[in-house]
């Protein structure tokens, strides 16, 4: 049917996955900041932008991506702490359209605050010298830095997985999202871990925007782009599920990234097919549970 | 004194609403710096009301409005720039249809979904349509907006009317949205009106009392993209171009704003939350050139402390949300 050498598809499929890693990154803030605080975080996309900014402010000062690499997400991590501490935690107890219409509040002034900060043209980031070369995997060749960016995102999650079901701040995180009241009532203190959760969601989301600013490049509007398709990733998953962010999160990579090589017109609009089709099929979401903070 | 008199006044016109109407928008073009600021503004509250019929009385909130909006743009458009019709009429008659499908469409798929689920469906979609728009250049003009439309006469029994002066045209979308106005007044004093609030204060308690409140539902959001069909359908008879952004997000992030601004789920907010937006936009840009920074800083202000919007808050103070 398709005439296609097999090493140029095969490199589709890798290039589906790192771009699932990214959404994988992008869902899982979601999903968590969402599953404990019913907060749906319309900025998400926004900090995945000033990620990919601050990186670019970083290599610029330090030279060194590495350094952008780690101070990146924690810069961006700990402007979440204060979005939550001071804008989000006063509407906790309203209905949840209110931080949604606040969030989007912030994301138009962070779209705009970014072009006077760092000008309206985008900018280019290279990836680092050690990952610039192509490697070659035996039966093609593919960027090193695209591997490198795969390697992360499993190392993300792998911690994250160990923080949420190995420690205890991980436990009442758990707890939490089943039963805030109970938790509560059992004397925690529930606004720290919120506090908490919400940083490290931010934090991912800026991790995400430092990995893919070598290979889509920074400009302002990146993150009103992912933030569509990564809550598109969150509705097919299923909303606060993070099994469902995951699987999710990659099949719609793979279905973007070979959508784009078959039918290249198709690209942009696929995943909002794939959507309609699990909705008809499936309301819920491939994880979700059905009812859940409706 | 001042403060009881304003409220006299925002009491009257709230329990007089049409006429209030109609006799403030005959003034209105006269009190704007010029004429077609008038003419958006009555357009976009226009949309703003179709948005607010869903979010501020039914209670749902789309983050997609751009989608009907445009629906409505281009139907308009396309009937008059490639399918050459000479009918003003059968123009508008098109986009609305084209908007009402859209809206069916697009209401059944988000419905199935509650909630946040529900916003971030209608938004998607919305997306989905831009994305087509800009593809199918053929139909659309694609990235550079579809061009050329003409603005034909407008025929009434026995006489003809040119709207090429912004005046001519301000009363001309004056007149239907008069009766866009008149027929809203008449939906929400319905019982089926009733049954919209009653979703929106409590929908299990509407389910309980033997509402099939999907249909209902699916019957405000039809009747909100009617509305926003017909401010695009307008907006592209003024423009006489539909930019492909009518369909972006953007645009969806505007309305939502200017409902905000003005007051959801009354009856005039969305009007006054266009006009202070459009107003507040036009003079900032002049001072400023990042000037969404501050319509981004107000909007969130108003989420915190002003939940109410202005007109909300003027015309019942003391009650909170």
């Amino acid at each position: 049917m398709f005439d296609v050498p097999l090493s140029a598809l095969a490199a589709q499929v890798f290039t589906g996955l790192v771009l699932g890693g990214i959404y994988v990154l992008m869902a899982i803030g979601l999903s968590l900041i969402f599953g404990l605080m019913t907060v749906v975080n319309f900025a998400h996309g926004s900090f995945y932008m000033l990620g990919a900014y601050v990186a670019f402010s970083v290599i610029g000062l330090t030279k060194s991506f590495w350094a952008a690499l780690i101070l990146a997400p924690l810069v961006v991590g700990a402007l979440g702490l204060l979005v939550e501490r001071f804008l989000i935690r006063r509407l906790y107890g309203r209905g949840p359209d209110d931080p949604l219409l606040l969030t989007f509040g912030l994301s138009l002034a962070m779209v705009e605050g970014a072009k006077v900060l760092w000008g309206k043209i985008g900018l280019q980031v290279d990836p680092p010298r050690q990952l610039a070369a192509p490697v070659d995997l035996g039966f093609m060749n593919f960027p090193v830095y695209r591997l490198f960016v795969i390697a992360v995102t499993a190392a993300v999650l792998l911690a994250l997985w160990l923080f949420l079901e190995k420690t205890n701040v991980g436990l009442i995180i758990r707890a939490g999202s089943r039963d805030a009241l109970m938790v509560r009532a059992l004397g925690l203190d529930l606004n720290r871990v919120w506090l908490l959760v919400f940083g490290i969601g931010i934090a991912m989301a800026g991790l995400a925007g430092v990995l893919a600013g070598p290979m889509r490049g920074v400009y302002a509007e990146m993150g009103v782009e992912i933030i569509i398709d990564s809550f598109v990733v969150v509705v097919v998953g299923g909303m606060g599920s993070l099994a469902g962010a995951i699987v999710a999160g990659l099949i719609m990579g793979e279905i973007v990234s070979l959508t784009t090589f078959f039918a290249p017109k198709l690209a942009e609009l696929i995943i909002f097919i794939v959507m309609a089709f699990v909705l008809l099929v499936r309301p819920s979401g491939l994880f979700g549970e059905a009812g859940l903070a409706e | 004194m001042i403060r009881a008199a304003i409220q006299n006044v925002a009491g009257w016109v709230a329990a007089h609403p049409v006429t209030s109407f109609v006799v403030f928008f005959a003034v209105f073009p006269f009190l704007v710096p010029y004429q077609s600021l008038a003419t958006q503004v009555l357009i976009y509250g226009l949309f703003a009301l179709g948005f607010n019929l869903l979010y501020g009385y039914t209670g749902l909130l789309s983050f997609g409005h751009a989608a009907y909006y445009g629906l409505g743009a281009y139907g308009t458009g396309i009937a008059l720039a490639k399918l050459k019709v000479t009918s003003l009429w059968l123009a508008l008659g098109v986009g609305l249809v084209t908007a009402v499908v859209g809206g069916a469409l697009i209401g059944f798929f988000c419905l199935r979904r509650r909630g946040i689920y529900f916003a971030m469906l209608t938004l998607a979609f919305a997306q989905m349509l831009y994305f087509i728009a800009f593809h199918a250049a053929d139909l659309t003009g694609g990235d550079d907006g579809l061009r050329g439309i003409p603005l034909h006469p407008l025929t009434l029994p026995g006489l003809s009317l040119s709207l090429r002066t912004p005046l001519a045209f301000y009363f001309f979308a004056y007149a239907l949205i008069v009766l866009a106005v008149a027929g809203l007044r008449r939906i929400l004093d319905s019982p089926f009106g009733a049954v919209l609030q009653a979703i929106r204060e409590n929908s299990d308690r509407a389910v309980a009392c033997g509402y099939d409140i999907n249909r209902i539902k699916l019957l405000s959001f039809v009747f909100s993209a009617l509305f926003t069909g017909l401010a695009g359908s307008l907006d592209a008879l003024r423009l006489t171009v539909v930019p492909v952004e009518s369909l972006y997000w953007t645009t969806s992030g505007q309305v939502v704003i200017m409902t905000l601004l003005g007051g959801a789920g009354t009856f005039f907010g969305p009007f006054v939350g266009a006009a202070t937006f459009l107003i507040l936009a036009d003079r900032l840009s002049l001072i400023i050139e990042a000037w969404p920074i501050v319509i981004g800083v107000i909007f969130m202000a108003f989420v915190l402390f002003l939940p109410r919007g202005l007109w909300g808050t003027l015309t019942s103070p003391g009650v909170q949300r």
